[in-house]
């Protein structure tokens, strides 16, 4: 005789809590391996989760609609007797719940789709809204392809399955599917396809699944988007936007955990966006799709399900190669791009208690890079730190830091230090990613080294 | 072909097409072949740099297939380009500027040989990397869907490209989302300095297609009214069902594959044979049957030469781009 528990599932590698949205089952039903008992509400989607083991339902510990339950949290238990299964009994052994399909990416295999509560059609220029990162990303694609018929979007599951990760949703259902395409999985091939209808004077939206996948694609971004403007002296502009999620997600390994920065970067001929909260994801990818150039614009998948002030107006945007100081300062300027910004700012925040006064720069764009707004912090700072979450090596902080001893060297109290990526591929075991990610910590302990 | 099979072609094809059309392919491929036989002589003398990939031999191709084109059609290809831009209608000094790398060229002299481009006439490069063209030439016909333009992009490559998995990646979008590009594979049956019977498992390129649902044909490249023909039914077919179509032209380089090819991969009695029944042989005698005199075709060559020499002149005599132009291009402000 012995209860068992169901545990709050993960389903997916950034999951960290979820919202019980609705039980299958009632105390006293028989359940056996495969049934349905209950739909979670992730960040992503609602996905239906089944019993591993036979028994019947003896409690409910979560009521249907409780929100933020962190993963392995009991939500309800069961028993092997009938009868039991009306009593409350804390003896227990753990039982995970399987979900449908174990795919690392994504798998979704029941989805129903919660669009936001916003009103995708109301805008109101002043007003500002919390939403997600996601949410801003896909109001920026869905208010451009409202203006602009020739913008569409393609990718790998972008239209029926609604993104991978979620951007697309309503997408298809909105604007059919001449213009939000579905893929094969073949990036080369449909990437090449994209440049050659941007030649063609239409304006696509490449989503890559992840930006390790534009490796298959490379050539046609380079060489072909961002050099044959340049071949023709000007004939062949390049209308384009190259998005998707960019760096580490979390404990997919070092295939599927890689910074592009520093190699798209490096292409005269692209532009380089990487957004950090909602306002930049949204202001930053309209300017994208409304740019006459190719843009590649690095997302990042642990950002997408957090929460910013955006505004709601389909008229807001924001310039390409602009930064945006986060937080100001006097003592040391921290200047970062994407996921590291909210790194950096809760760096600043330690720092603070330490009597060091930093300033915070958040990137947004990596080329063309504002070095005018790092250079004028930094004759303010008269210290620099970069952060970044890819290789230090040949990195873009690499690059900062030889721009800043080339450009203000003189305002310089200190050697300008680098926070990055360790050099060497993504470990998969929980520990060793971590220690081969850079953590708030190690922009703290640089700062004080230079303070020291 | 041999001379009994050649006067086989007098005949049949005598009493199908009317004097006008034969002396217009005749002009055009004309044009190109003096057209490179001079860039040919301009690299010999250093005005010319880098890569330099003549089209002589396969004149036939691409001529016969613009002859089937409508106006709005559009155009791409590999970097053994030039000839393609002839046909297209743009003009011989540009392109010839273009190779001497001066402000004159299409691409202002920062594209050269293998990268040049005319929106207006529907020719969209001139690209360096082996098959990169493939995928763009869907990604224009797609455009021209999108926009319900009727229009189709024919899409150029070689029998050294028909390798590269990208095309594969394209025939499979392109009759996945039934896309009216016409694929035209030039065999010239070497890529670079590899036969074709040491780079490929099938000598047989058309058919790569079938196993997406993509039809094909397969025709002589030697002659200019049969790639004419075929190009007709294929062009037609794109344009009317919105479908890929797969087109082999069977053709031969007669020169290296570029300027600084020994061509010690093919003897010299190989190249000497193919010469001899070459492209414009064959229309020219065909000309001459249909009643049209030697020296007047004498005099359409020296017009010809005339206007390939004034573009050599021109691109010689042009400004190089000044030097404000190397920075210039890179992003669209």
């Amino acid at each position: 005789m012995k209860n068992n528990e169901i545990l709050m599932p993960a389903l997916s590698p950034t999951m960290e809590e979820g919202t019980l949205a609705k039980w299958l089952v009632k105390v006293g039903d028989k359940i056996s391996s495969g049934d349905l008992i209950a739909e979670i509400e992730t960040d992503k989607a609602t996905m239906e989760i089944e019993a591993i083991e036979e028994g019947f339902i003896s409690k409910l510990i979560v009521e249907e609609g409780t929100q933020g339950i962190k993963i392995n949290t009991p939500i309800a238990e069961f028993s092997d007797n009938e009868k039991l299964s009306e009593i409350n009994d804390d003896e227990s052994n753990k039982n995970v719940i399987n979900i449908s399909n174990k795919e690392v990416i994504e798998e979704v295999k029941s989805s129903v789709i919660k669009t936001s509560d916003k009103d995708l059609t109301s805008s109101n220029n002043d007003a500002a809204k919390k939403i997600t990162v996601r949410e801003a990303l896909r109001d920026a694609i869905l208010e451009e392809m409202e203006a602009d018929n020739d913008v569409f979007i393609m990718g790998e599951e972008v239209a029926e399955y609604e993104g991978a990760y979620k951007v697309t949703q309503g997408l298809l259902e909105k604007f059919g599917d001449k213009r939000v395409i579905d893929t094969p999985i073949t990036e080369h091939g449909f990437t090449g396809i994209g440049v050659g209808a941007a030649f063609g004077n239409l304006k696509p939206i490449v989503e890559f699944m992840t930006f390790n996948f534009s490796m298959q694609a490379i050539d046609q971004i380079i060489n072909s988007a961002a050099k044959t403007l340049y071949m023709s002296g000007g004939q062949m502009g390049c209308p384009i936007v190259f998005r998707g999620p960019n760096g580490a997600a979390s404990r997919v390994a070092a295939q599927h955990s890689q910074c592009f920065a520093s190699w798209y970067s490096h292409v005269p001929g692209l532009k380089v966006v990487s957004p950090w909260s909602s306002e930049d994801a949204k202001g930053l990818l309209k300017s994208a799709i409304r740019d006459p150039n190719p843009i590649v614009f690095l997302e990042n998948e642990v950002m997408y399900g957090q929460s910013f002030e955006c505004p709601t107006s389909d008229e807001f945007t924001l310039p390409i190669g602009k930064a945006k100081v986060e937080k100001n300062g006097s003592d040391i300027t921290i200047v970062a791009f994407s996921i590291m910004v909210g790194k950096a700012l809760e760096a600043s925040n330690e720092l603070e208690k330490n009597g060091i006064n930093a300033e915070v720069i958040n990137l947004r764009t990596l080329r063309p890079l504002d070095l005018e707004t790092i250079i004028n912090s930094v004759k303010k700072t008269n210290r620099l730190i970069t952060c970044e979450e890819g290789f230090g090596y040949s990195g873009i902080g690499a690059e900062i830091s030889s721009l800043i001893q080339e450009n203000a060297f003189d305002w310089l109290d200190a050697p300008v230090l680098r926070v990055h990526g360790k050099d060497v591929p993504m470990p998969y075991a929980e520990n060793l990613e971590k220690l081969a990610l850079p953590q708030t910590s190690d922009i703290i302990n640089k700062a004080k080294q230079i303070f020291s | 072909m041999n001379e009994k099979q050649s006067d086989k072609l007098v005949s049949k094809k005598k009493s199908n097409y009317d004097l006008d059309l034969l002396l217009k392919l005749n002009e055009q491929m004309l044009l190109i072949r003096r057209f490179e036989e001079k860039a040919g002589q301009l690299y010999g003398m250093g005005k010319i740099g880098g890569f330099c990939h003549l089209y002589i031999g396969q004149e036939a191709v691409v001529v016969g297939i613009n002859s089937a084109l409508e106006d709005n059609d559009t155009m791409v290809t590999s970097y053994r380009d030039h000839g393609h831009m002839l046909v297209c209608g743009m003009d011989p000094k540009g392109v010839m500027a273009e190779l001497t790398g001066r402000i004159t060229g299409y691409s202002k002299g920062k594209g050269g040989s293998m990268h040049m481009f005319s929106r207006e006439k529907g020719f969209f490069g001139g690209h360096g990397i082996v098959g990169a063209q493939v995928p763009i030439g869907a990604g224009l016909a797609f455009s021209h869907k999108y926009k319900n333009e009727k229009s189709i992009c024919v899409t150029f490559f070689g029998d050294g490209a028909a390798n590269q998995g990208q095309v594969y990646e394209t025939f499979n979008i392109a009759a996945l989302w039934s896309l009216p590009v016409l694929f035209v594979i030039e065999n010239n049956l070497y890529g670079m300095g590899t036969s074709v019977e040491r780079s490929s498992s099938t000598d047989n390129f058309a058919i790569r297609g079938e196993a997406f649902g993509v039809e094909n044909k397969t025709v002589n490249g030697m002659d200019v009214l049969d790639v004419r023909e075929a190009a007709l039914e294929a062009v037609n077919y794109c344009r009317s069902n919105q479908k890929p179509f797969i087109l082999e032209v069977k053709t031969y380089r007669f020169r290296g594959h570029s300027m600084s090819d020994p061509g010690k991969y093919r003897t010299r009695d190989e190249v000497a044979e193919m010469r001899k029944n070459g492209p414009l042989k064959a229309l020219q005698k065909l000309i001459l049957a249909s009643g049209f005199n030697e020296s007047d075709l004498k005099e359409i060559d020296n017009k010809i030469k005339l206007k390939v020499n004034e573009a050599a002149d021109f691109a010689i005599e042009s400004e190089l781009p000044d030097e404000t132009e190397l920075l210039k291009d890179i992003i669209i402000e």
